[in-house]
């Protein structure tokens, strides 16, 4: 779990938004540009995708990135690959140390199983993916559709694999202000929800806002 | 290799069909609820990577984030159920002499295969050449109009990574041995595409795949649901619940 930390200025950032929790955010990062996601209030999850702006067929893949640094979680250094096998961006700053790769994101269908039938209501992060990709005009989002909805990115969430093979959701190990900073090898589209759970500990269930910032290449 | 090999798991009542998948190659096809596949590893070694999706509505797959989730695990094993991205249970390993199948390592592509392993193309080695794990499955899917969008996170059956405490995955050799099986029972009608490419994570640097076997028959009537005493129905509530969503698919 290395700790590095960034050395950009947010007073040079081109992009700075704070975003609430369950809202979701789609956004292109070019090849060269730094994104930062800072956990503002601590242990919020960030379900996150990324695919490729000039052909979306082209996208994050968890067993890619997995298989390729034969490692479960993601902290810097890594590098988040495509289906293709392309570097898509590389992890360069992180002061949490470890991020999931295989939670995934949850949904109204998923909620039914984990927590209750009743619970299929509750706003979640499908539901956000794919408010964005539906009311997306231009660029990369629009052709998306639910087919392009593949395991995500938590970023700041901890769940621990352990040797017997059990899947664990520990607390959390972020906390106010801990940030993720990555650099995009190829020009990117950001798919984001800013997860709403309710029904889980993780997040202490107290969904909160995150804080998205892009600099140009340094 | 003989179709009685002996496996130690309960006799099949009455064999609807059964098919061999040769070593490295590729097969689809389309398993109705109530059906079940004993699938198994006829010389040791193999590995099967698996992808599932609802046969009347491709666009409801397996989801591996799901499936691991419900139900707290990253391995998979008897009891274990796999979950499509709707909440509902498409298949339940009902029985299972290995213990671990490897729902995390994914699939080769042509540039792993040719990068580890000396290409062997048609022209010179007929139907033993080299296929990978990823053209496989896009292949299989292609025949029903699913393509590299619709390719999911997928299972790699007969096949485990171990994990330290930092997350690093090892692969395991030696984890399935001649004759060990696992019983795959379908809960809903199923699209199942299967390849028997090496894992990806295997250190071989020789191209060694090997054959599995699947042997059909019916489990349950398909006018009937999995009763609540079924053992991976009542494996944690998560599955109850999930059970009722497949369930409702079929009132």
């Amino acid at each position: 779990m290395p700790i590095i930390e960034s050395r950009l200025d947010l007073r040079h950032a081109v992009y700075d938004l704070t975003l609430p929790s369950g809202e979701p955010w789609l956004h292109e990062v070019k090849r060269g540009q730094t994104f930062r996601i800072l956990d503002l209030e601590g242990n919020q999850a960030v379900d996150t995708l990324f695919y490729n702006s000039a052909d979306s067929l082209e996208r994050y893949s968890a067993q890619d990135t997995i298989r390729v640094q034969r490692n479960l979680y993601l902290s810097a250094g890594s590098v988040l690959m495509s289906n293709l096998g392309n570097p898509m961006l590389t992890i360069v700053a992180d002061t949490c140390g470890r991020h999931d790769t295989l939670g995934g994101a949850c949904a109204a269908e998923s909620n039914t199983v984990r927590y209750a039938l009743d619970k299929r209501h509750m706003h979640n992060c499908r539901d956000s993916f794919l408010h964005a990709i539906t009311h997306c005009t231009c660029g990369v989002g629009t052709p998306l559709s639910k087919r392009d909805i593949v395991s995500n990115i938590n970023f700041f969430m901890n769940v621990p694999v352990t040797p017997l093979g059990r899947l664990t959701f520990e607390d959390g190990i972020s906390a106010p202000g801990k940030y993720v900073e990555m650099r995009a090898d190829m020009d990117v589209t950001v798919l984001i929800s800013n997860c709403p759970q309710l029904n889980n500990p993780c997040n202490g269930y107290n969904p909160t806002p995150v804080r998205l910032s892009i600099w140009e290449a340094q | 290799m003989s179709t009685h090999l002996p496996v130690d798991l309960e006799p099949i009542p009455h064999v609807l069909w059964e098919t061999l998948i040769p070593a490295g190659t590729h097969w689809s096809g389309i398993l109705r609820r109530g059906i079940a596949l004993r699938v198994i590893d006829l010389e040791g070694g193999a590995n099967l990577s698996a992808v599932f999706y609802r046969q009347e509505d491709p666009l409801e797959r397996y989801n591996m984030a799901d499936t691991l989730k419900a139900q707290h695990t990253a391995h998979l094993t008897r009891g274990s159920v796999l979950y499509s991205d709707m909440g509902r249970v498409m298949a339940s390993i009902t029985a299972d002499t290995l213990g671990w199948h490897d729902p995390l390592g994914g699939v080769g592509d042509a540039t792993l295969f040719s990068n580890k392993y000396r290409a062997a193309r048609y022209q010179e080695h007929r139907n033993a050449m080299l296929r990978n794990g990823r053209d496989s499955l896009l292949l299989e899917l292609g025949k029903y109009g699913l393509g590299a969008r619709d390719l999911v996170a997928n299972i790699n059956f007969f096949s485990k990574l171990a994990s330290d405490e930092d997350g690093s995955l090892t692969f395991v050799p030696g984890h399935s041995r001649a004759g060990s099986a696992f019983d795959l029972r379908f809960e809903m009608n199923t699209l199942a595409a299967l390849s028997s490419a090496p894992h990806p994570f295997d250190p071989a640097s020789t191209y060694e795949p090997r054959p599995v076997k699947l042997i059909a028959w019916r489990a349950y009537d398909a006018d009937a649901a999995v009763p609540a005493s079924d053992p991976c129905r009542a494996a944690c509530p998560e599955n109850e619940r999930g059970f009722i969503n497949t369930d409702r698919l079929f009132v």
